[in-house]
């Protein structure tokens, strides 16, 4: 999974959808998904009208279809494995067909969250929640980080791409563990430079 | 590991969300005590450092591929209940805005990789690591072998919780999810050992002042320790010995459980259970204590190759030829 184009988020686009109310969509998707995911198997038909929904209210919210299809993929080979797995269990095609339906569309619903709520309103929302302080803090940090730790890894492994030609599973194996050792020393290096920078801007 | 959502049945949900809702609590509590700026950015940046290490994949045997839970390796940076603070950020993060890992199900993907991977990691590194902290041969290998038990150990809570919500039978998800993750869990232990080795050689002052910072009071230790051996009881237990009956029972009776519940429960859990319980069971249990021990091995001589020589006690040999 190389990271730019899965770290991309939508949510700085503007829409109906972006203007709504963050905590307004938190709590919504919270409802739905909690609706979505208790449903009986017997029933679980009518979650389909709801990705269907989901996806409108994406085009809505101007998300590219195809992005947003692409985010749905990716967390599908663990839901399809036991999808899988239930069906060879003998449980029938139908509870397999749930479970994949199911769950697809929770990720669906997460997924509109995501790309249409800037991740501040998000943290605004929880600690008006009254969620620990400690936690919003470490998620305002690491989101703050994030993306500076994810550019030093990919510098390195450019770096390591220009610098090698032959990659087998020991020296991949090896080179990555020294990518991941290397650059947490880097990057701690930065962010020290950049809270010191916050520090001095008044941030406590 | 990371658990989505529709897969988890209510009461899984709901109990895997107050516990791991206690541990966080209790943590959020010990972690604020010393959140000044500059830990808080330290805080931060572990956070983004795991979540970019979890991002990255490492090559298996057999064509699958795992990644890094990192939460042992938060634990020995700064410390086991900042670190259930950052693995909860990090988790929260990858749900909100990746849609890795599912909204209900944070809960359970909490209790597993950021209570159960940092705290009993951190409790087998310390328990091997002695007092000595991270440097030296028994600090690494204590870091090796907590990240491949806490690895199995998450892995072994996942496959109960799926199991729990009646999604798949334990004889299934069990040793699948615990064979893969004792092979994931050697990359992980690799990782994590070397990303210590490589901090201890290049900023060891990172790694000294974080474990002792850490000093709570006796009741959130107790607290802690208390939902941490809860969660284990209950969603290893089930696989020690039989099947709780009453828990399913309560869980039929309480009625929100989906109807497939019931479905999956006869036949394949009655075979894995009745017949050979004994036999089987020692034999599994002689398998796992084998392969513990095997690893451990492993993981000291993953210490003793990774340790920065300068750390390492002289040899006596050595310091006779320079006097």
């Amino acid at each position: 999974m190389s990271g730019a184009h899965w770290l991309r988020s939508y949510a700085h686009l503007d829409s109906p959808v972006h203007r709504a109310p963050a905590w307004l969509k938190l709590l919504a998707t919270l409802a739905l998904v909690t609706g979505v995911a208790f449903v009986p198997v017997a029933h679980s038909i009518w979650t389909a009208p709801i990705l269907a929904a989901v996806l409108v209210v994406a085009r809505v919210a101007r998300v590219p279809l195809w992005a947003f299809l692409a985010r749905l993929a990716i967390v599908q080979p663990f839901v399809l494995s036991v999808a899988v797995l239930a069906l060879f269990q003998g449980r029938g095609l139908d509870v397999s067909l749930a479970i994949a339906l199911k769950s697809t569309a929770c990720v669906a619903l997460v997924q509109l969250l995501a790309n249409s709520t800037p991740f501040p309103e998000i943290l605004q929302v929880l600690q008006r929640a009254r969620v620990p302080r400690a936690l919003v803090v470490a998620l305002a940090l690491l989101h703050r980080y994030l993306h500076v730790l994810v550019e030093e890894s990919s510098r390195m492994r450019r770096a390591r791409a220009a610098r090698t030609w032959k990659t087998g599973r020991w020296a991949a194996w090896r080179s990555l563990s020294s990518v991941v050792a290397i650059s947490f020393v880097r990057s701690v290096a930065r962010v020290e430079r950049i809270a010191a920078a916050m520090r001095a801007r008044g941030w406590s | 590991m990371h658990i989505p959502d529709g897969l988890l049945s209510a009461p899984v949900s709901l109990a895997s969300v107050a516990l791991s809702a206690v541990a966080l609590g209790t943590a959020c509590a010990r972690a604020r005590r010393d959140l000044s700026a500059r830990r808080a950015s330290t805080l931060g940046v572990t956070a983004a450092f795991v979540f970019a290490a979890q991002m990255l994949n490492f090559p298996v045997a057999g064509g699958t591929s795992g990644h890094l839970v990192g939460g042992v390796l938060a634990a020995v940076l700064v410390g086991p209940s900042a670190a259930v603070v950052v693995m909860t950020a990090v988790l929260v993060l990858q749900c909100l805005v990746f849609g890795d890992g599912g909204l209900l199900a944070l809960g359970a993907n909490v209790l597993n990789m950021a209570v159960l991977h940092p705290l009993v990691g951190f409790a087998l590194y310390r328990a091997v690591a002695g007092r000595t902290g991270p440097a030296g041969v028994r600090g690494i290998a204590g870091v090796a072998f907590g990240s491949w038990v806490a690895t199995v150990v998450a892995a072994a809570a996942c496959a109960g919780e799926l199991t729990l919500s009646g999604i798949a039978p334990s004889s299934v998800v069990l040793p699948a999810m615990v064979g893969v993750h004792a092979v994931i869990g050697l990359g992980e232990a690799l990782i994590a050992a070397l990303v210590v080795a490589t901090v201890l050689r290049l900023r060891p002052e990172l790694l000294r002042r974080a474990p002792s910072a850490a000093r709570g009071s006796a009741v959130s230790a107790a607290l802690m320790g208390l939902s941490v051996s809860l969660s284990l009881a209950l969603f290893v237990s089930p696989f020690a010995c039989t099947w709780p009956d009453g828990l399913e029972r309560a869980v039929e009776r309480l009625g929100i459980v989906p109807s497939h519940a019931q479905l999956s429960l006869p036949t394949p859990l009655r075979g894995y259970t009745v017949p050979g319980l004994g036999s089987s069971w020692f034999a599994t249990s002689m398998a796992a204590l084998l392969g513990t021990t095997i690893v451990f091995v492993i993981c000291l001589v993953i210490g003793r190759a990774l340790t920065p020589t300068r750390l390492r006690p002289p040899p006596a040999d050595a310091e006779a030829s320079r006097s």
